[in-house]
C-alpha cells in the first residue's frame, strides 16, 4: 500500500529538480500560512463574502490585478532563470527539458495569465466609471469570467509541481505538441489551462462591448467616449472574433491528443502547418488585444497630465478601429519562411507595414497633445512619456521584420525576441503601470509613494534597454531564440551577460513596486477627495474607492471631457447643474455560482489532464449543475433603498 | 532633475549606432554576407532601416523638444492652449508622412519579395548543385543527389555555383538557416521546400536550425564550408572513398532522437528523400515506420494504413518534388 503510495507520489508530483523542489516547499509553506491568518483573523467569512462571491466589478478588478502581479512574478522569475542559463556558453544551471518548459511558460504566463488580467483588472475598474455606469452589463457573468481566469491560470500553474510544466514553445505546435513530440502531461495542462481561461476571456470581452454600447450615462454619444473606452472597445470586439479560433485550435490539438485524431499530426492526413496558420488568427489579433487598451491609456493620461484636451480625437478613433480591423489580415507575417510564395508573402507585408500607418498617427497625436500644455511628471505620466520613444524604436524594427525577404534572415532569431518584447515591454507592460498608478488612487482611496515609484520607474527603464537592446545586435549575429546553450567560438557571450544584467536590473525594480506597495499601505493616508490628478473624465467626479453604486445620480453628459467642463463651468460662475432626487438604485446580488462553477471546470480540466474520467464527468455534471441552479434563481437582484445612499453619500463626502 | 526623455533616448540611440556602427564588424554575421542572396537581404535590411530613421529619428528628436519645452514650470513662457484638439492640416500632414513611406517601403517590398522568392534558382553560367536537407531529431542529414554521397551535420560546397537546397523534415518543423548565405527556410514533413543560395567567396559559414524542435535543437548547428572546384570535386572523391555507405537501418538509426557529430557517407539509399517526403501519404513508400515516438502514438498504425486510394494527395506531392516550386500548405 505505501509502495503504491509512493510510487503514485513520484508521477504525481514532479521530482528530481531542487530548484522546483524548493518551489514546492515554498508553495506549501505559503498555502499553510494563508490558511492559518485566514482562521486566526477570522476572516474566512469576510473572504467569502466580501470577494469570492462579489459581483462588483471594483472588487473583480482588483482580484484580477492581484492575480497578474503574482503572474508577473512567475514568469519574471522564468526570464530570470533563462537569463541565468544564458549568462555564459555551455552552462549546466538549467538541462535543456527544464530550460524549454521555463521558456513556454515564461511566453504563456506574461502574455495570458499576466498581460490579460492586469488588461481586464483595469477594463473592470474603469469602464463603468467612465462611462457614468452602475456596474457592467452582465455582472454575474463578469465574476464567472474572473473565476474562469483564475481557475485556468492555476490549473496552468500547477503543472510545475504537479504532473510536468508543458515544454513545446508558447504556441505549442505540432507534431510537437501532439503526442508523439510531447507524451508527458505538461501539454495537456497546457490545453486546459488556457482553454478555461479562454472562455472567460471571450465572456469578458462580450460583456464589455455590450456594457460600453448599452450602458453609457444618458446623453453620452460614442463620440463623447473617454478615448480608453473606445480602446477597450476596438479590444473587446478583436476578443470575439479572436478568442473562438483559439478555443476550436486548442479543441481540436485536444481532439488529437486525447482521441487519436489527425487533424495537426504528421501521419492519418494531418497537417501541422494548418495549427501554424490557426493558431496565429488568434495569436497576432491577440497581441492587438493587449496592446489597443495601453493606447487608450497613454491618450488618458497624456491628455490628464498635460492639462489639455487629447488631440485629433477622430483620428485616435479611426486609428484604433483601423488596427483591430487589420489586426485579422497578418497572421502569416509569422511565418514568411514557410515558403507559401511571393503572392502570399506581399500580401502579409502589405497588411503588417499598413498598420503602422494608424499606429504612427497616434504617437502623432500624443505629441500634440502634449505641444502647447503643461506636463507635469508624475508617475503615469513618466511610464507614459517612456513608452513613446520605446515603442516608437520597437514598432521600428516591426516594420522591418515586416519587409518579408528580410524577414528571412531576422526570423527565429534574438532580433525578433528583442522587437516582440520592446512592443510588449514598452507599449502593454509599461501602458498598464501607467493606467495602475493613474487609477490606483480611484481603486482603494490612497496614493503611492511617488519617490519610489520612479526609482522603480528608473530601474525598469534602464534595465529594459541594458536587457533588450543587446538582443537585437545577438540577433544579427545569427543567434536564434529558444537555444539553452551555445558555443564559445560565436562570440555572443559579452552581449549575453549585458542582456541577463539588464533583467536584474528590471527584477530590481519589480522590487521597488512592491517596496512601493507595501509603504504606502503603511503610511495608508485617505484621499480627501474623489479627484486625485485634477482629473477629466466621470470616474473623478465620484468619492475614491468608489462607493458600491458608483454614482447616486446617473451623470448627464454634454460633451467629451464632462467632469473637465463641469469643473470650467464651476470656475467661471456657471450654476452647477441642478441635483435631481435619490432614487432607489438596481443593483445585482452578489453569487457563490461562478466560484463554485469555475471550480468545476477546473475539477473536470484536472481529471482530463490525468485521463481520470471518475473526476472529469462530476466536474462537468458540476457546471451543468451550476448552470441549472443560475437558470432557475430569480433572486438575483435588489434595490439600495434612498435612504441608505443618504448615509453612504454624507459620509463619504462628509470630510470634504 | 526630470529629463527622463533624455536620459532615455541616449542608451536607445549609443545601442542603435553600436548595431548600425559595428555593422560590418566579423560577428554581425547577418550583416556580413559572402552571397548574392544574402547581400540582397543585407541591402534590404539597411535600406529599410534608413527610411524607418529618416522618420523616427525626428519624431524622437521632436518628443524631446515637446516633453522639455511644454514641461509645467512656474514661469514658463510656453504657449498654453488648453483646448486646441484640432488642426486638419496638421493631422492631415502626418496621416501622409507614414502612408509615403509605407508606400516607399511596400514597393520595394513587393519587389524583392519576388526577386528573392526562394525557390526562384539563382542565374549563373553555372549549373547548380542539388543538395536535399532533411532535418532529424537532433541533427541534420544532408544528401548530394549527384555525387551520391550523404553527410550528417556538415556541408561543403563549391564556390560561385549556385546551390539548390530541397528541404524536408522527418519530425517537427525546423528552420534551414545559413545567415551568410542568405535566409532560412523550414523544413517541413511531407513536402519538400526549395531554397537556392550561393557563396562567392570561400569560407567556413555557420549555419543552425533556427525553430524550435525539442530538447536537442540547440545542438543543430553545423558549418557550411565553401570551397574551390577542384577542392570539392577531391573532397567527394576521398568521401566515397574512405567512408561507409548509409543504409536504411542506418537512416533508422539516425532517426532515433540524439544528437551527432559530423558524419560522412559514401552513398545513400535510393530515392530516400522522396521517401522521406512522401511516407505519410503512401504506406509502402514510408522511409521508415513507427514514426511519431512509437508506441505513445495512438495511430500508429495508421502509418501502415494510409489509404492507396488518396491519389490526389500522393500527387500533389509528387508535383511539389518535381516542380520545387512553392508550395500550397493548406490544400492537403
Amino acid at each position: 500500500m505505501l509502495d503504491k503510495i509512493k510510487e503514485f507520489a513520484s508521477e504525481f508530483f514532479v521530482t528530481g529538480d531542487p530548484l522546483i523542489l524548493g518551489a514546492q516547499v515554498s508553495i506549501g509553506l505559503s498555502i499553510v500560512a494563508i490558511i492559518f491568518a485566514l482562521t486566526f483573523f477570522k476572516k474566512w467569512r469576510w473572504l467569502w463574502t466580501e470577494w469570492l462571491t462579489s459581483v462588483d466589478h471594483k472588487k473583480i478588478g482588483i482580484m484580477y490585478i492581484i492575480a497578474s502581479i503574482l503572474m508577473l512574478f512567475r514568469g519574471g522569475v522564468d526570464a530570470l532563470l533563462m537569463r541565468v542559463q544564458l549568462a555564459a556558453p555551455e552552462l549546466e544551471f538549467l538541462v535543456p527539458e527544464h530550460y524549454n518548459q521555463i521558456f513556454t511558460t515564461h511566453g504563456v504566463i506574461m502574455i495570458l495569465f499576466m498581460a490579460m488580467p492586469l488588461m481586464f483588472g483595469l477594463f473592470n475598474i474603469v469602464v463603468p466609471l467612465q462611462i457614468g455606469a452602475r456596474d457592467v452589463a452582465f455582472p454575474f457573468l463578469n465574476s464567472l469570467s474572473f473565476w474562469m481566469f483564475f481557475f485556468g491560470a492555476m490549473l496552468f500553474n500547477v503543472s510545475f509541481i504537479i504532473g510536468g510544466s508543458p515544454d513545446a514553445g508558447w504556441l505549442a505546435y505540432p507534431p510537437l505538441s501532439e503526442l508523439s513530440g510531447s507524451p508527458g502531461l505538461g501539454q495537456d495542462f497546457y490545453i486546459w489551462g488556457i482553454q478555461i481561461s479562454g472562455i472567460g476571456s471571450l465572456a469578458t470581452g462580450i460583456n464589455f462591448v455590450v456594457t460600453i454600447l448599452k450602458m453609457r450615462a444618458p446623453g453620452m454619444k460614442l463620440m463623447q467616449m473617454p478615448m480608453f473606452v473606445w480602446s477597450v472597445l476596438s479590444s473587446c470586439i478583436t476578443i470575439m472574433f479572436a478568442f473562438p479560433i483559439l478555443t476550436v485550435t486548442l479543441f481540436l490539438l485536444f481532439i488529437d491528443r486525447y482521441l487519436g485524431a489527425h487533424f495537426f499530426t504528421l501521419d492519418g492526413g494531418g497537417n501541422p502547418m494548418m495549427y501554424i496558420n490557426l493558431i496565429w488568427m488568434w495569436g497576432h489579433p491577440e497581441v492587438y488585444i493587449v496592446i489597443l487598451p495601453a493606447f487608450g491609456i497613454f491618450s488618458e493620461v497624456v491628455s490628464a497630465f498635460s492639462k489639455k484636451k487629447l488631440f485629433g480625437y477622430k483620428s485616435m478613433v479611426f486609428a484604433l478601429m483601423s488596427i483591430s480591423f487589420f489586426s485579422f489580415f497578418t497572421w502569416a507575417h509569422h511565418f514568411f519562411t514557410m515558403g507559401s510564395g511571393a503572392n502570399v508573402n506581399a500580401f502579409f507585408a502589405l497588411t503588417t507595414m499598413l498598420i503602422a500607418i494608424p499606429t504612427g498617427v497616434k504617437v502623432f497625436n500624443w505629441l500634440f497633445t502634449m505641444y502647447r500644455g503643461r506636463i507635469k511628471f508624475t508617475t503615469p505620466m513618466m511610464w507614459t512619456i517612456a513608452f513613446i520613444p520605446c515603442f516608437v524604436v520597437g514598432g521600428m524594427t516591426g516594420v522591418l521584420l515586416s519587409v518579408a525577404p528580410a524577414d528571412f534572415q531576422f526570423h527565429n532569431s534574438y532580433f525578433l525576441i528583442a522587437h516582440f518584447h520592446q512592443v510588449l515591454i514598452g507599449g502593454v507592460v509599461f501602458g498598464y503601470f501607467a493606467g495602475l498608478y493613474y487609477w490606483w488612487p480611484k481603486m482603494f482611496g490612497f496614493r503611492l509613494h511617488e519617490g519610489l515609484g520612479k526609482w522603480a520607474f528608473w530601474f525598469w527603464n534602464i534595465g529594459f534597454y541594458v536587457c533588450f537592446m543587446p538582443q537585437y545586435a545577438l540577433g544579427l549575429m545569427g543567434m536564434t531564440r529558444r537555444f539553452n546553450a551555445y558555443d564559445f567560438d560565436m562570440g555572443w557571450q559579452p552581449l549575453n551577460v549585458v542582456s541577463t544584467v539588464g533583467a536584474f536590473l528590471m527584477g530590481i525594480a519589480f522590487i521597488f513596486q512592491v517596496w512601493q506597495i507595501a509603504h504606502s499601505i503603511k503610511f495608508y493616508k485617505k484621499e480627501k477627495d474623489g479627484d486625485a490628478w485634477d482629473g477629466r473624465t466621470l470616474e473623478w467626479s465620484i468619492p475614491s474607492p468608489a462607493p458600491l453604486y458608483n454614482f447616486a445620480r446617473l451623470p448627464q453628459v454634454t460633451s467629451q471631457d464632462e467632469w473637465w467642463e463641469e469643473k470650467q463651468r464651476i470656475a467661471n460662475g456657471q450654476p452647477a447643474k441642478p441635483l435631481v432626487p435619490l432614487e432607489p438604485i438596481h443593483m445585482p446580488k452578489n453569487s457563490g455560482i461562478p466560484f463554485i462553477m469555475s471550480l468545476c471546470w477546473f475539477t473536470a480540466g484536472f481529471g482530463f489532464v490525468w485521463d481520470w474520467l471518475w473526476m472529469a464527468i462530476p466536474g462537468l455534471i458540476g457546471v451543468a449543475i451550476c448552470m441549472l441552479v443560475r437558470s432557475f434563481s430569480y433572486d438575483t437582484d435588489y434595490y439600495i433603498p434612498v435612504d441608505e445612499i443618504e448615509r453612504t453619500e454624507a459620509a463619504l463626502r462628509g470630510t470634504k | 532633475m526630470m529629463r527622463p526623455y533624455l536620459r532615455m533616448l541616449t542608451p536607445v540611440l549609443i545601442m542603435l549606432m553600436a548595431v548600425m556602427l559595428s555593422g560590418c564588424g566579423e560577428q554581425f554575421i547577418v550583416l556580413d554576407p559572402k552571397g548574392p542572396i544574402g547581400e540582397s537581404q543585407k541591402d534590404l535590411i539597411y535600406f529599410s532601416t534608413i527610411l524607418c530613421a529618416v522618420i523616427i529619428v525626428p519624431v524622437l528628436i521632436l518628443t524631446a523638444v515637446i516633453v522639455w519645452r511644454y514641461r509645467d514650470k512656474k514661469g514658463s513662457t510656453a504657449s498654453y492652449k488648453p483646448n486646441w484638439e484640432h488642426s486638419t492640416k496638421l493631422e492631415i500632414t502626418w496621416w501622409s508622412i507614414p502612408i509615403v513611406a509605407i508606400l516607399i517601403l511596400a514597393i520595394v517590398t513587393v519587389k524583392y519579395t519576388y526577386a528573392l522568392e526562394p525557390s526562384k534558382p539563382i542565374e549563373s553560367a553555372k549549373a547548380p548543385i542539388t543538395i536535399q536537407v532533411t532535418s532529424l531529431d537532433w541533427k541534420w542529414l544532408f544528401k548530394y543527389p549527384d555525387e551520391d554521397i550523404a553527410t550528417v551535420n556538415y556541408i561543403k560546397i563549391p564556390e560561385d555555383v549556385p546551390v539548390k537546397f530541397q528541404l524536408t523534415s522527418d519530425t517537427a518543423m525546423n528552420s534551414f538557416w545559413v545567415p551568410q548565405l542568405g535566409g532560412q527556410i523550414y523544413s517541413m514533413s511531407g513536402m519538400a521546400m526549395t531554397l537556392y543560395l550561393q557563396a562567392d567567396e570561400q569560407g567556413s559559414y555557420y549555419g543552425s536550425g533556427a525553430n524550435f524542435t525539442g530538447k536537442d535543437f540547440a545542438k543543430m548547428t553545423f558549418k557550411v564550408d565553401a570551397t574551390s572546384e577542384e577542392e570539392y570535386k577531391a573532397w567527394i572523391a576521398e568521401v566515397k572513398a574512405t567512408s561507409p555507405a548509409l543504409t536504411m537501418e542506418g537512416f533508422e538509426q539516425l532517426t532515433e532522437p540524439s544528437t551527432s557529430d559530423v558524419q560522412l557517407f559514401s552513398s545513400f539509399p535510393e530515392g530516400l528523400f522522396n521517401k522521406i517526403v512522401t511516407q505519410y501519404v503512401n504506406g509502402d513508400g514510408g522511409a521508415h515506420h513507427n514514426h511519431g515516438g512509437g508506441t505513445t502514438e495512438p495511430a500508429a498504425a495508421a502509418d501502415e494504413e494510409a489509404t492507396p486510394a488518396d491519389t490526389t494527395e500522393s500527387h500533389d506531392h509528387t508535383a511539389s518534388i518535381t516542380n520545387s516550386n512553392a508550395h500550397n500548405h493548406a490544400g492537403h
